[in-house]
C-alpha cells in the first residue's frame, strides 16, 4: 500500500534528475561536461527502468535496464577515448 | 585446451555470472553455463597480465564490508555537500606515491579511492624519474585546512592500501 | 507489510540520491567536482533502487530474484572506471579546474599533438 504512495513521489524525483542531466548536456560548457552529463542521464535512465519494472510489476523492464548499463559505459568510454585521441578506431 | 583449470576462480564467477542472468539452477544452465565459462576463461588467458591469485578471503570480506559502509557515509557527506546551498566546496588535488605494484590491485585501490568519501582518482602516472606509481586523486572538500593533503594521503594509504598489500602479496 | 515498508524506504532512498546527483551535476561549480555527483550519489541511488526491485520480486513468488545483483555489481566497476576515463579527458582537454593541477599531470604541449 505504502508503494502505490511512494512510487509517484520516486517517479518525479527521478524525471526531475534526468530533466537536470539533459540541462548539464546541453550547458556544458566543455565537452567533458556534456560526456559527464550523458553518463548521469544514462545512469538515471537504468534507475527509471528498475522503477518502472516495480511498478507495472514486470521483470521484462530488468532486461533493458542490464543493456542499457552495458551500452552507456561502452558509450563513456569511446566518448572519453574521442575527447582525447580525436578518433575512437584506431 | 585445459588453460581454464588454471583459472578456478575466473571459471567459477563466469558460472555464477551465467547462473544470475538465466535465472535458475537447473542442471542444463549449469552445464551450458560451465561450458562457457571454461571456453572464455580458456580463450581469454592470454590477455591476463600475470598469474594472481588474491589470498586470505576473511580479509577480503572485511575489505568489502568497510567499503559499504565508507560508501554509505560518502553519499551522506556529499549529499549534505550539495544540498547546502550556503557551502562552496574547496576541492583540492592530491598525488599519491602507490605502494600498490599488482595491476589488478592498483584497480581496486583507484576504484575503492573513487567510490569512498570525498575522493576521486583522476589520473595514474608512472613518472620517469622514479619507478614509483603516481595515482592523481581529487579531493571534493578541505582544501582550505593546513596540512589537508598530507592527512588524506595517510588516510587512503592506511585505510585501503594496506589492506589490499596484505591481500595481494 | 513490511517488505512493502522495506521497498518503499529503497524506491525513495534510491530516487532521492539519484536526484542529489543530478542537482550536484547542475550545482557544482567546475568540471571536478561535478565528477562526484555520477560516481557516489547516483550509483548508491541505483544501488537501493536495484535492491528494493529485487526485494519486490523475491516475494511475488517466483522465487529468489537475484540478477538485479548482476547489474549492481557491473555500475559499482564501471562508475570508477567512468570517472577515471572523463577526469582523463577533462585534464587533457584542459578544462577549468578550481584546484590547482599538480604538474606532473597537466596536459603538456606535446601531449596535444599525438
Amino acid at each position: 500500500m505504502m508503494l502505490a504512495i511512494v512510487m509517484p513521489v520516486a517517479l518525479a524525483m527521478i524525471s526531475l534528475a534526468l530533466l537536470l542531466n539533459l540541462w548539464g548536456l546541453l550547458r556544458g560548457p566543455d565537452m567533458a561536461d556534456r560526456a559527464l552529463a550523458l553518463d548521469t542521464l544514462y545512469i538515471d535512465s537504468i534507475a527509471l527502468l528498475v522503477l518502472l519494472g516495480i511498478h507495472f510489476d514486470s521483470q521484462l523492464y530488468f532486461e533493458s535496464a542490464l543493456v542499457l548499463a552495458l551500452l552507456g559505459f561502452l558509450a563513456t568510454a569511446a566518448f572519453c577515448r574521442y575527447l582525447v585521441r580525436g578518433r575512437v578506431i584506431e | 585446451m585445459m588453460t581454464w583449470l588454471r583459472f578456478p576462480l575466473t571459471t567459477l564467477a563466469l558460472l555464477a555470472l551465467w547462473l544470475l542472468l538465466v535465472g535458475s539452477v537447473g542442471p542444463g544452465q549449469v552445464l551450458l553455463g560451465a561450458l562457457l565459462a571454461a571456453l572464455i576463461t580458456g580463450a581469454t588467458a592470454g590477455f591476463w597480465p600475470r598469474r594472481r591469485r588474491p589470498g586470505r578471503p576473511w580479509l577480503i570480506l572485511r575489505y568489502l564490508w568497510r567499503l559499504g559502509l565508507d560508501i554509505l557515509t560518502a553519499n551522506v557527506r556529499v549529499a549534505a555537500l550539495v544540498l547546502d546551498p550556503r557551502r562552496r566546496p574547496r576541492p583540492f588535488f592530491v598525488e599519491l606515491p602507490l605502494a600498490l605494484e599488482d595491476p589488478f590491485a592498483i584497480y581496486l585501490f583507484a576504484s575503492t579511492v573513487s567510490l569512498t568519501p570525498g575522493t576521486v582518482s583522476a589520473d595514474l602516472r608512472r613518472p620517469a624519474d622514479d619507478g614509483r606509481t603516481l595515482l592523481l586523486v581529487h579531493a571534493l572538500d578541505g582544501g582550505d585546512a593546513t596540512g589537508a593533503a598530507e592527512r588524506l594521503c595517510r588516510d587512503l594509504k592506511q585505510r585501503y592500501e594496506q589492506p589490499l598489500m596484505e591481500i595481494f602479496p | 507489510m513490511l517488505i512493502d515498508l522495506l521497498v518503499s524506504a529503497l524506491v525513495l532512498l534510491g530516487a532521492a540520491f539519484a536526484l542529489i546527483g543530478s542537482i550536484g551535476i547542475a550545482r557544482l561549480p567546475d568540471f571536478f567536482t561535478r565528477l562526484h555527483g555520477p560516481t557516489k550519489a547516483t550509483t548508491l541511488g541505483i544501488g537501493a533502487m536495484l535492491a528494493a526491485s529485487s526485494l519486490h520480486f523475491s516475494v511475488q513468488g517466483e522465487g529468489l530474484a537475484l540478477h538485479e545483483l548482476l547489474v549492481i555489481v557491473f555500475l559499482f566497476m564501471t562508475a570508477p572506471v567512468s570517472a577515471n576515463l572523463l577526469a582523463k579527458a577533462a585534464l587533457h582537454l584542459r578544462v577549468r579546474s578550481i584546484a590547482a593541477i599538480p604538474r606532473a599531470f597537466r596536459a603538456s604541449a606535446s601531449d596535444r599533438s599525438q
